[in-house]
């Protein structure tokens, strides 16, 4: 008798995923297919769910200069690659820099080291606009406004912190005998780091790293008030420049989506079992 | 490891030149740190005492409590106020409530539970502005998706204009952040589910505990922990919302969105008058800052690291 019941079980536990899936994908499919319409297609009542005469058109306008005859601003792709510069050395920054941090934090004891750690993550709690008044006029001052250089040393502000909470949560489940019969054999503290809990850590580190690279994608309310041209202007000011005073071009914005969000979606999808351990190691990308 | 407390004479040295060696190591994250958070933040407060005209060579004169005092008495400040807090309650009530039945649906292994956890990476990597232009682009009074979906089930018989209505924006807002937002608490939480004890779970069904009250009497209680650090995280990002508000409404309709953080904005950006952003910016930053005390007693034990 427990089989028919078991079924039932299995179905209606089945048919409650569907709206999860559904709320996950359908505004995805949504945004693909826009991305793919013309013009004319995007502007029907009702809407073309799957675009009649599919084109690849928003993207070549928004990436190749000079490819279209459209009035799309050919400035996205300009934009992404300004994102993958920033990101990657925002990202290798903290990696290096945090990674030493969070080991002195975690395993050297000296007397300061609990509140430059507290320290350290209350800075992930201030939110960027308490900073950006000083931060704008500094580097008005000293002309880095629309310069590459001023993202990556704001987006340390939070990037920074947290890669050094995340690193120290990995650090601290590296078994402390390990070090201990290392130090006993006459390795040094930087040969402990290097040698030792660095490969061990190899996990966290890419965990690490891909949340780092995610946030500093992510970024968008420094980057709205640093730059607006295309010497640093990242995607998520490009998408939302797509948003004119009179009127949305939406084959802009709906391509220029898609094109943004491959980059963290693939790196998130690939290194995915390490996204739950740094979430909870981390928590801080909402 | 090692306590201060009765360490043999030879190596008191070596503890030494660690210390030596811990701050060189920590000098560089430092010193950015404190440059790009604890002098701005400084600053800010210094200039929240001031009237200054947003430009460099502006002069500032000194007002004391003026800014704080003239926001307290405005209207529009406490409407925003109030704003905010619907914004980070609602959404973060339906975040845990919808992340937690998920995270119990991953766990009872329905079928595809494996790739419904892997699709649900997908909305929480999706870059905030991307996720808002999506949806702004589906809330279209002309040609959005909503109307459409709505008016081809019959649904309704004209299509809406869903954010020029002051009463629906921000609820519409907060749903285009549930979709980026849920998926996180639900992964947060789905792992601390597969983390518990199967055997209190067992020992309970055998006493003849129904599900719900397995559910509500057992794995609640255990799950606690992770609950909290959800609401924490989402708690201080939710009351500092700017990226979705600025995409999908840019404050309209009739500010009706507008919320501290865009306040703020506006403030120091628009309105040229940063000594109240730097007022208002400060208001956001004890709150968030006050949270992160709670948030810290709560996951940060010395005892471990020391």
């Amino acid at each position: 008798m427990k089989k028919p019941r078991k079924l039932l079980r299995e179905l209606g536990l089945f048919l409650l995923t569907i709206p999860v899936y559904l709320f996950i994908f359908l505004p995805l499919l949504w945004l693909f297919s826009a991305s793919l319409s013309n013009q004319v297609e995007l502007f029907t009542v009702p809407p073309h769910w799957i675009p009649q005469h599919p084109t690849l058109q928003n993207y070549l306008d928004i990436i190749f200069p000079g490819m279209a005859a459209s009035s799309v601003p050919r400035t996205f792709a300009v934009a992404l690659l300004n994102s993958i510069k920033i990101a990657s050395a925002v990202t290798l920054i903290c990696i290096l820099l945090g990674s030493l941090a969070a080991y002195a934090l975690m395993r050297i004891p000296f007397k300061v080291n609990s509140m430059i750690f507290i320290g350290i993550l209350g800075t992930r709690m201030i939110p960027e606009v308490s900073l950006i008044i000083p931060l704008f006029i500094v580097a008005s001052r000293l002309d880095l406004i629309n310069k590459p250089i001023v993202l990556i040393i704001t987006y340390m502000s939070f990037a920074l912190p947290y890669a050094i909470w995340m690193m120290a949560s990995f650090f601290q489940s590296v078994p402390i005998e390990l070090e201990e019969a290392a130090r006993l054999d006459g390795c040094s503290r930087l040969g402990i780091l290097f040698r030792i809990v660095i490969p061990i850590s190899i996990p966290g580190i890419i965990s690490t790293t891909m949340f780092v690279f995610l946030v500093a994608w992510d970024e968008f309310f420094y980057a709205l008030i640093f730059t607006s041209t295309l010497a640093a202007k990242t995607a998520p000011v490009a998408i939302a420049e797509f948003i004119g005073r009179y009127a949305v071009n939406v084959n802009g914005m709906m391509a220029g989506g898609i094109l943004a969000m491959l980059p963290p979606v693939i790196l998130a999808l690939i290194f995915q079992r390490y996204i739950v351990s740094g979430m909870t190691a981390g928590a801080v990308k909402g | 490891m090692e306590k201060s407390i009765g360490i043999p004479k030879r190596r008191r040295t070596l503890r030494d030149q660690d210390v030596r060696i811990a701050w060189f190591l920590i000098a560089p994250s430092l010193l950015i740190i404190l440059g790009v958070t604890l002098w701005p933040i400084i600053y800010t407060f210094i200039l929240s005492f001031f009237v200054a005209p947003t430009g460099i060579n502006q002069a500032r004169t000194f007002v004391g409590f003026g800014n704080y005092l003239s926001m307290l008495r405005d209207q529009a400040f406490w409407d925003t106020v109030k704003r905010t807090l619907y914004f980070t309650t609602v959404s973060v009530t339906l975040e845990l409530i919808i992340g937690l039945a998920i995270a119990q649906l991953i766990h009872s292994r329905p079928w595809s539970w494996k790739f419904l956890r892997f699709a649900l990476i997908i909305p929480w990597a999706v870059p905030t502005i991307v996720n808002g232009a999506m949806w702004r682009w589906i809330y279209s009074a002309d040609f959005g998706a909503l109307n459409g979906i709505l008016f081809q089930l019959g649904l309704i018989k004209h299509y809406i204009p869903w954010l020029t209505k002051p009463d629906t924006a921000m609820n519409l807002v907060i749903v285009a952040d549930l979709w980026h937002t849920v998926p996180f608490v639900a992964l947060i939480l789905q792992a601390a589910l597969a983390g518990l004890p199967e055997e209190l779970n067992e020992a309970a069904a055998v006493d003849g505990a129904n599900a719900l009250q397995r559910f509500w009497f057992i794995r609640l209680p255990l799950l606690r922990p992770a609950i909290l650090v959800a609401l924490i995280v989402r708690t201080v990002e939710a009351f500092r919302v700017f990226d979705i508000v600025y995409i999908i409404t840019g404050g309209g309709p009739a500010n009706s969105t507008i919320t501290i953080s865009y306040l703020t904005y506006l403030f120091s950006f628009s309105y040229g008058k940063q000594g109240t952003g730097a007022a208002l910016s400060f208001i956001i930053s004890i709150f968030t800052i006050t949270m992160a005390i709670f948030y810290i007693r709560f996951l940060y034990r010395p005892e471990e690291t020391q």
